[in-house]
């Protein structure tokens, strides 16, 4: 029983009931959402020390025993999500500085923002499969409401694709929850596993392991779910597009691997043959759909579709390297997708767009702009010595390790064609002379962004830049947490010990 | 009792994939609140029914005597229930913006976010967006 598995969750929620104190005061309602989220992240490290140093956290709220109450749990792999959720929530709340309109900000930007963030903690903390629902839907409602903030005519108009979809998964996913509480007679994951591992119903399980397989391939965007993904995640600004393509996308992977490691281990031939086939088209039809954009946003949207598939790839292996390769891979795309998001929103500051033909001269201009794209873009290709080379190299080793030699021919393929889209964004706005039609040329009252506002853009990508950098050199330490996460994640009686034998 | 609640719930989704299927907004909404009612009333069953004896505890006990109702599903509807509906509202007036903004309420024609390639031709009627190339 410990307490520090709250903080990460009520510190947002509270930095968002004082922004909305502070509704009419933008200035304060900025600092505090800083301030906030600075704190969230020190919390996040904190709840992830004491998990590594003592164990399974777990929390009953109000005292209710397991499985009668509302659980919190804490496992590595939830701690690590939650410490580098907090990290992108830094970043990005400083990001925001220098990026949001006054429009955005005066309807409420920074409260939403922190919701969102306290959902998504939620989500990665809580041991309850009812109440996951509830932090999803959480999540859900504050997304669409960033989306459709400003009320843009495409912005509109990706919220209509986003939160239709959304909506249908949320209920698929529902549906899915009765089933498993009439089939167990509890609602709580570790009693529900225990439950699960001498049930004789096998059939009926499977049949909603698909249901949240579907429910959280919609919202993880795997093939052939993920098409409201490339038609959305452009419209809105990019400090949004950035916490969007960091965040939501994982909360759906945490799940998938959560269900799939936790409850739904009875049939792995079966079930876990179905999760590694969908994994191959999603890595290949991302990657093809990112090679046919110019827009910038539009590439790094279809990349994170093409990189959900790595992560599918990996929890499909099932071994321990697998498992410590996906949590390094979601680990290593939130930094390096957020990233080139915002890397991407500097460069339409400083040049005026996001098409390639009206980028260029960005490497002869702004070296430092350039460097900073450069480390995220070959640590997303896969090259060494950055995260992404490690990230894929554990997976595809795993791969090797059980010998799915075509998927693995697959994963290699694909991590050639990012290779590609990463040097068509490096040739097309970075090393290209300066187009005539670009904004700074063409239109005389575009002014590159500069000063203070430049600083508070460039501060989180350095800090980004500087995580992908020191992952990548000094993994070694990195890794021995990952193996102890990847072994709670094999082993779930762990989970199922610390939650209900306390 | 449950073979009649699991044909209603089955009448239920049909209805909804039937008209999640059109092409008018409003009426994907409406199947998407029909669902929703469909899966309530699912878990409400999967909870197993039983009538006329709730769970009540006589005064002077811990725990209620012989059998009882289980409350948990009725708990888990009313939140499913009450997260819906804040959903749903604001779905109606995204619906009701997106009608305003863009003018037509039939889903292959909203193609604001996703604007044609160059070349490509569309049927008529189509909502165009503006390319940045």
């Amino acid at each position: 029983m410990s307490n520090i598995i709250i903080y990460p969750i009520l510190i947002p929620i509270l930095t968002a009931s004082l922004a909305l104190i502070a509704f009419k005061n933008r200035e304060l309602q900025r600092w505090l959402s800083v301030i906030g989220s600075v704190a969230t992240f020190i919390a996040g490290c904190v709840l992830l020390y004491v998990v590594y140093t003592e164990g399974i956290q777990v929390l009953q709220p109000g005292n209710w025993e397991a499985p009668f109450g509302i659980s919190m749990v804490a496992d590595l792999f939830s701690a690590l999500m939650v410490c580098v959720t907090g990290l992108m929530a830094m970043t990005i709340s400083i990001y925001s500085l220098g990026d949001m309109d006054k429009q955005r900000e005066s309807f409420g930007f920074q409260p939403l923002f922190q919701i969102l963030i306290f959902g998504v903690i939620g989500a990665f903390l809580t041991g309850d499969l009812f109440n996951l629902y509830v932090w999803f839907e959480v999540m859900l409602i504050t997304s669409f409401v960033l989306l459709a903030i400003g009320n843009g005519k495409a912005q509109l108009d990706g919220a209509v694709k986003y939160v239709v979809i959304n909506l249908l998964s949320s209920l698929i996913f529902l549906a899915g929850v009765g089933i498993m509480y009439g089939l167990t007679g509890t609602l709580n994951l570790a009693a529900m596993a225990q439950a699960l591992q001498d049930t004789e119903n096998t059939g009926l399980v499977i049949t909603a392991s698909m249901m949240f397989l579907v429910s959280f391939g919609i919202k993880s965007a795997v093939f052939p779910l993920f098409f409201w993904l490339p038609a959305s995640y452009h419209t809105p600004p990019v400090t949004i597009t950035a916490i969007f393509g960091a965040l939501l996308t994982k909360v759906g992977v945490y799940s998938l691997v959560r269900v799939f490691t936790l409850l739904f281990t009875q049939d792995i031939g079966y079930t876990h043959t179905i999760l590694l086939w969908i994994s191959v088209p999603t890595m290949v039809v991302g990657v093809l759909g990112a090679a046919s954009q110019y827009d910038v946003r539009k590439i790094l949207s279809f990349h994170i579709v093409s990189q959900i598939g790595y992560m599918i790839m990996g929890l499909a292996f099932f071994t321990k390297i697998a498992l410590a390769g996906v949590i390094y891979y979601i680990l290593h795309n939130i930094l390096a997708k957020t990233n080139l998001f915002l890397v991407a929103g500097i460069a339409q500051k400083l040049v005026g767009s996001f098409h390639l033909s009206r980028l260029g001269g960005l490497y002869k201009n702004y070296p430092l702009v350039s460097s900073l794209f450069a480390i995220s873009a070959i640590s997303l290709a896969g090259l060494p010595p950055l995260t992404g080379f490690w990230a894929k190299y554990t997976v595809i080793y795993a791969g090797l390790e059980v010998e799915q030699w075509v998927v693995i021919g697959f994963a290699l393929a694909v991590g050639l064609m990012t290779m590609f889209s990463m040097t068509k964004i490096w040739m097309g706005a970075y090393w290209s002379p300066l187009p005539d039609t670009a904004p700074v040329v063409a239109d005389k009252n575009f002014k590159p962004v500069a000063g203070a506002q430049l600083i508070a853009l460039l501060l989180p990508t350095i800090i980004i830049a500087g995580f992908i950098v020191v992952l990548g050199i000094f993994g070694e330490p990195f890794y021995a947490l990952l193996f102890e996460a990847a072994d709670q994640l094999l082993d779930p009686s762990m989970y199922i010990n610390a939650v209900l034998n306390p | 009792m449950e073979p009649l609640l699991a044909i209603v719930i089955g009448i239920l989704v049909a209805l909804s994939v039937f008209l999640m299927l059109r092409r008018n907004l409003v009426r994907v909404v409406i199947g998407i609140v029909i669902l929703s009612n469909a899966v309530n009333l699912l878990i409400f069953t999967l909870g197993r029914l039983d009538r006329g004896i709730p769970p009540l505890i006589a005064s002077g006990e811990y725990v209620p005597s012989g059998a009882f109702a289980n409350p948990l599903p009725q708990a888990l509807v009313l939140t499913a229930i009450v997260i819906g509906f804040g959903l749903l509202s604001y779905a109606l007036v995204l619906v009701y913006r997106a009608y305003t903004e863009v003018g037509t309420l039939n889903v292959d024609e909203m193609r604001v976010a996703e604007p044609p390639y160059k070349g490509e031709e569309l049927p008529a009627g189509v909502i165009k967006g503006e390319d940045e190339a």
